[in-house]
Order: structure tokens, then sequence, then C-alpha cells
């Protein structure tokens, strides 16, 4: 019924979400502290940080299902306080270790929220069919959800986000409780998402899980926005590099010297004989690579590494601790 | 900070949604399907016992069909004490677990973040709850309306249907009393096991132990208060239970003698023909004021439950 074209309501910027100023307090307590962000068309933002910094109070603000204390929010240009109907019909939403009714089907279940969402009857099957078929549910689409697996009601969640046909999709919590093999599953599923153009804000506790698929991210501590950027620009601002590449050698001469010469390299490390860790401004591969050779060694090994956000978090927390000595109070938040 | 708050969209859309839903879930449960037994059973012990008391004492009454419903023959009690027993049972099983259900189902967040409002959700869970009680008391209604014709023998007259009908409408409004007082338990208790026991001690004193207390309240807020005085107090504070509203309108409906629900002065009999019954139109006065009362409980409870529900966080 409401079937929204993908570029309405953007601004020229191209931002789907607008986040100004955003407080959330619960009488002292501040969940929320004024935080900024913008999410852009098509982009995977990831809401990253430990339980109870603020993640999933801000997603609530953002869909109109918590009050906004300050500040201001803006989804496809309304305001989820005023209007959350016109943001809600237009973003899916997985909560987290999302529920369904037990006792109904699987398609039964997105009935259901199809009716709410106001779909007619005959829109209501095909579009369910093709959600199911899409997060590979078609087989259990008659199977009561009482007998599904945390993974499956994930995807479950998932579909109804589809046949949702919602332009943004925001995920609490996606991988919580799944196994390895089935959380790469829905992160795949989820990338899927940004190739049809839909945006998508992940929020998650596991760092290093979700970076993979986060084209910029939010790094939430104590309910603020301690870093915002691409991963790479992260790790540039915080490990003072954005690229590790390691290079593993036989023979070859002052290779440790040599490779620190090398344009864009921050520093080089020697962790065990022939073996030399580098940080570089850029993937420098294919220089170090050339380097050795010219040094008459032979190259044996040679990867990259990306920057971690685990590795960034943990060293931005220390060194924002370190000078003022306050440490006690805020190693539950780093944990 | 001044802030325009006003909402935008209608508070109803999806509110039929959610009530065929709940509906179909009413009928669909076990839970249902015990409470329907329960109450057919037990109703119909009571209208055996009353035919078998109508046929044994048989009078002049014009308002034979009518005995149907209240006759008690022991050890049963009355088909309307029955069902001013069972309906909030029946009523307090259907609500309990009504928004605290879907919190620990986790769906609560799932469902309010479709396009709708919390509003429809409550208000067609309270739809649905009382839709399924109303069709279950008029097919229980149509029962024993259809034993009286079998058993009797006397087709009812058409006053008889008339308070027959009131006596069906005035026991559906009691139900709904329950059910907004269920609902709003099930909002303010996040687990369903304290919701239903809270509710259920709260029919208990206000269905047993409130109208034995009234007349002592009244003592001790008038020690020195005149016996009229008392008994006017003491029956007022009784009313303040939804279950002697519902007596006392049964009673002025069932019983067309009945002219007054509270102390009579003597000076106010002069010229009234004892035991003589009243019009419909009359006797619905006399319990008018009861039968308001219901409707007002259930619509204050309703928007306690909707206040609460609006100020509550999603989140589990």
């Amino acid at each position: 019924m409401h079937a929204s074209p993908p570029a309405e309501g953007q601004n020229r910027l191209g931002n789907v979400i607008e986040v100004k100023g955003l407080t959330k307090r619960y009488g002292e307590t501040v969940a929320v502290n004024d935080i900024n962000f913008n999410v852009g068309a098509g982009e995977i933002f990831g809401l990253l940080g430990p339980n109870g910094a603020g993640k999933t109070t801000t997603i609530l603000m953002l869909l109109g299902l918590s009050d906004i204390s300050a500040g201001q929010a803006r989804v496809f240009g309304h305001d989820p306080m005023r209007d959350p109907l016109a943001v809600k019909r237009r973003v899916g939403y997985l909560p987290d270790s999302v529920g369904f009714y037990d006792n109904l089907t699987a398609a039964d279940n997105l009935h259901y929220t199809a009716r709410l969402m106001g779909l007619g009857r005959d829109e209501r099957f095909k579009k369910i069919a093709a959600a199911l078929n899409r997060v590979g549910l078609s087989e259990v689409a008659n199977k009561k959800v009482g007998a599904f697996s945390r993974g499956m009601r994930q995807r479950l969640g998932l579909a109804e986000i589809v046949m949702k046909d919602a332009r943004i999709a925001i995920l609490d919590e996606p991988t919580n409780g799944l196994d390895p093999q089935a959380s790469l599953e829905l992160l795949d599923l989820i990338r899927t998402f940004k190739a049809d153009g839909i945006s998508v804000v992940i929020s998650s506790h596991l760092l290093d899980r979700v970076q993979s698929i986060c084209d910029r991210v939010a790094l939430f501590n104590a309910g603020k926005i301690a870093l915002l950027g691409t991963v790479g620009d992260l790790g540039r601002q915080v490990l003072g590099g954005g690229f590790a590449v390691e290079v593993e050698a036989d023979g070859g001469s002052q290779l440790a010297k040599r490779l620190a010469g090398l344009p864009g390299v921050r520093n080089v490390s020697e962790p065990a004989p022939g073996r030399f860790r580098m940080v570089c401004d850029s993937d420098l591969r294919g220089e170090a690579a050339a380097e050795v050779v010219a040094s008459g060694g032979r190259l044996t090994q040679l990867s990259l590494d990306r920057p971690s956000l685990e590795t960034i978090y943990t060293r931005y927390f220390q060194a924002a601790r370190s000078p003022n000595q306050d440490g006690s109070r805020e190693v539950s938040h780093a944990a | 900070m001044p802030r325009n708050l006003q909402r935008q969209g209608s508070a109803l859309s999806g509110l039929g949604v959610v009530t065929l839903k709940e509906l179909s879930d009413h009928f669909a449960s076990a839970r249902m399907r015990v409470l329907e037994w329960l109450v057919v059973l037990v109703a119909l012990a009571a209208v055996y016992g009353a035919i078998q008391q109508i046929r044994a004492v048989t009078a002049e009454d014009p308002f034979l069909f009518l005995r149907l419903f209240t006759t008690a023959r022991q050890p049963l009690p009355s088909f309307t004490a029955f069902l001013g027993f069972l309906v909030p049972l029946m009523a307090i099983g259907l609500g309990f677990d009504a928004v605290n259900g879907e919190h620990n189902r986790r769906t609560l967040s799932r469902i309010l973040s479709q396009p709708i409002y919390r509003d429809a959700l409550l208000f067609g869970k309270f739809l649905a709850g009382l839709a399924t009680m109303s069709i279950s008391l008029v097919s229980l209604w149509l029962l024993v309306i259809g034993l009286g014709l079998l058993t009797l023998g006397v087709p009812p007259g058409g006053e008889e249907m008339a308070r027959a009908f009131i006596f069906l409408l005035v026991t559906i409004a009691y139900a709904g009393v329950w059910l907004a007082l269920a609902m709003l338990f099930s909002v303010t208790f996040r687990s369903p096991a304290t919701a239903a026991l809270v509710t259920l001690g709260l029919w208990l004193f206000v269905t047993l132990i409130w109208p034995a207390l009234a007349p002592a309240i009244a003592q001790a807020l008038l020690p020195n208060g005149d016996q009229a005085t008392l008994i006017i107090t003491a029956q007022a504070l009784s009313r303040l239970s939804p279950s002697t509203l519902y007596g006392e309108a049964v009673l002025a409906i069932l019983h067309p003698a009945t002219r007054s629900l509270g102390p009579v002065y003597v000076s106010q009999l002069q010229g009234a023909l004892m035991g003589s019954p009243l019009p419909l139109w009359d006797s619905l006065m006399v319990a008018w004021p009861q039968i308001v009362g219901l409707i007002a409980a259930s619509i204050l409870l309703f928007v306690g439950g909707y206040v609460a529900f609006q100020r509550q966080e999603v989140r589990a």
C-alpha cells in the first residue's frame, strides 16, 4: 500500500537517517548523551560498543518506540516522535533476540505483520513466499515457529524486513547467540540488502564479527559516540596507521631498515627472525614485495592485516584513560 | 521545553487486524476451551436445578421465564450467582497475560515496529477479549432460553425477553470490568503469574470480603451515626465493588418487583402496591446507576492500563 521509491525523503546529501544531539534520560541517568550521526542511502552503518552503551535506546528512539529527551532524529525526513507511522512504514526492525508467536507457522506469523502493514491478500501471499525463499525458509514455511532454532528465527525476522520492502533495515544484535556458521550466513544475507540499495543500521557488541560488513561504524561508550568513521579511518586515527603488512622473507640484507625506508611506512617491527610487521598508511604489499626481492631475499609470505575494531576500541579507551589515571571506572565498559 | 507532541496518522490503524488475530487466538486456545466447558457445565447444572424447583412450586407468575435465571435449588446457587462468580474468572483468564505475554515472547517490539500505534494493540486486545466473552455468553444465554422453552413449555413474553436481554448486556459490561482490570495488571506486572495472582486476589477481595467489611468500615468511620446513615454509608462503600453493582443491577432487571436498591423509608412506600411488578422502563431506571457504574469502571480501568502502556518502555 505504501511502497516508497528509494529516493523519497532523502536530502541532497543522500542521508536517510540524520541524528543531531540525540539524548535520552531516565530520571538521573543519561542513557544516550548528545550523539550525532548520519546514515547515507545504501550504506551499512554499525552501532558498535559494549552492552548498555546506549545502542538499543538509540534504535528505539529512531523508530519512535521510545521518547526523545532532547535533540532530534530524522528518518527519511520524518520525525519519529511526531510521525512514527511514516517512519515505521519505511523501516524494518529486527529486535535483539526477536520473538514470534510459537503457536503459529512461519508464514502465518508473517501474514499477521503483513496485515498490520496493510498489504492486500494477493500481495501478501506473493511477498511472503518470496521473502521466505530469499532467507532460505521456504521449506519450513508451514511449520510452527515453536520448533525453530535461534538462527531460523533471526532469518524469519529478516524475511519480515524483506516482505516489508523496507528502505532501511535496523538490526539489533542480529548475530547474538548464533554459532559461527549461522552468523556468517546471516551476515551474508545482510550484505545482500546493501546490494538491493537498502540502508542497514546494525548494532553489535561483537566488534570483530560485524566490522567486515560495515561501511562506517560508530563506537559507543557510556551513552556517547566515542569514534565515528570507516574502520580504516579509525585505525589511522587511533592506532597511528591503518594497514599492517606482514612480510616473511628468507635472506636479504638490512630488510627491516629497507622496509622502514619505504614512503608511507610508519614503523617496522620484527616479531620473529625473518618476519616483519609494517604499519603503513596504505596497502604497501606490492612495494614491500619489490623491496624484499631488491634486497636479494626470497619472499615466502605476504599478508595484509586489516585493523581490528577490537584493537582500535581497546587502544582508544586505554589512551583516553591513561592521562588522568582514572582507569577503574571504565574497565567494565572496555571489557 | 515546549514541543509539539501531536501525533500524525490514525491511532486505530491496525485495530481490526489485531482484534481478529487475538480473537482467533482466544478461540483456538486450550485455556479458553477449559473455561468454556466449565461455564457451560456449571450453568447448565444451575438451570437444571432451577427448572426442577420451578416445576415443584408452580405458581401464578407472570415472569416465570426469568425464574430460570434467578431460582436456586440447594445445594446449587442460581444461574445469575454462578455467572457473577465465573464471568470474572473467565475475563481474568483471557486478559491476565495480554501485554506481559507479548513482552515475554519478545514479540512486542517487533509488532510495535509495524506501522501501528500502541493504542491499536491494547484496544484490539480488549475488544477481542470482550468479543470472546460476548460470543460465549450469548451462546450460553441462548442455550438457557432453549432449555427453558423445551422444559417449561411456556413461551416467554416480550417483556421477559427484553429483561433477559438487558441482563445479558449487563453481564457483558461486568465482564468488561474484569477484563480491563486483568489487562491493567498485565501491563504493570512483567510476570503473567504475578498478574494473574494479583487480579484473582483482588477479585476474591472485592467479591467476598469487601461486602462483609463495608458495614464495619462504615461503623468505624461514623461512630456516632444513626442507623439509617450507617446503612447508607455501608451500602455506598460496598458499591465500590463491581460484584455488588452487578448483583444489584441483575436484581432490579430480573425481579420486576424491585422498587429500590437502597433503604426505603416507610413514608416513601405510601400508595405503593407491594409486590406488584414495575414496568420495564422503571426497572431499568432503578438499575441505571449500577449499569453506568459498571461501564464507567471498565472505561476507567482500561484508561489506566492505556496510560501505563503508553509510558512503558518497549525493550525487554
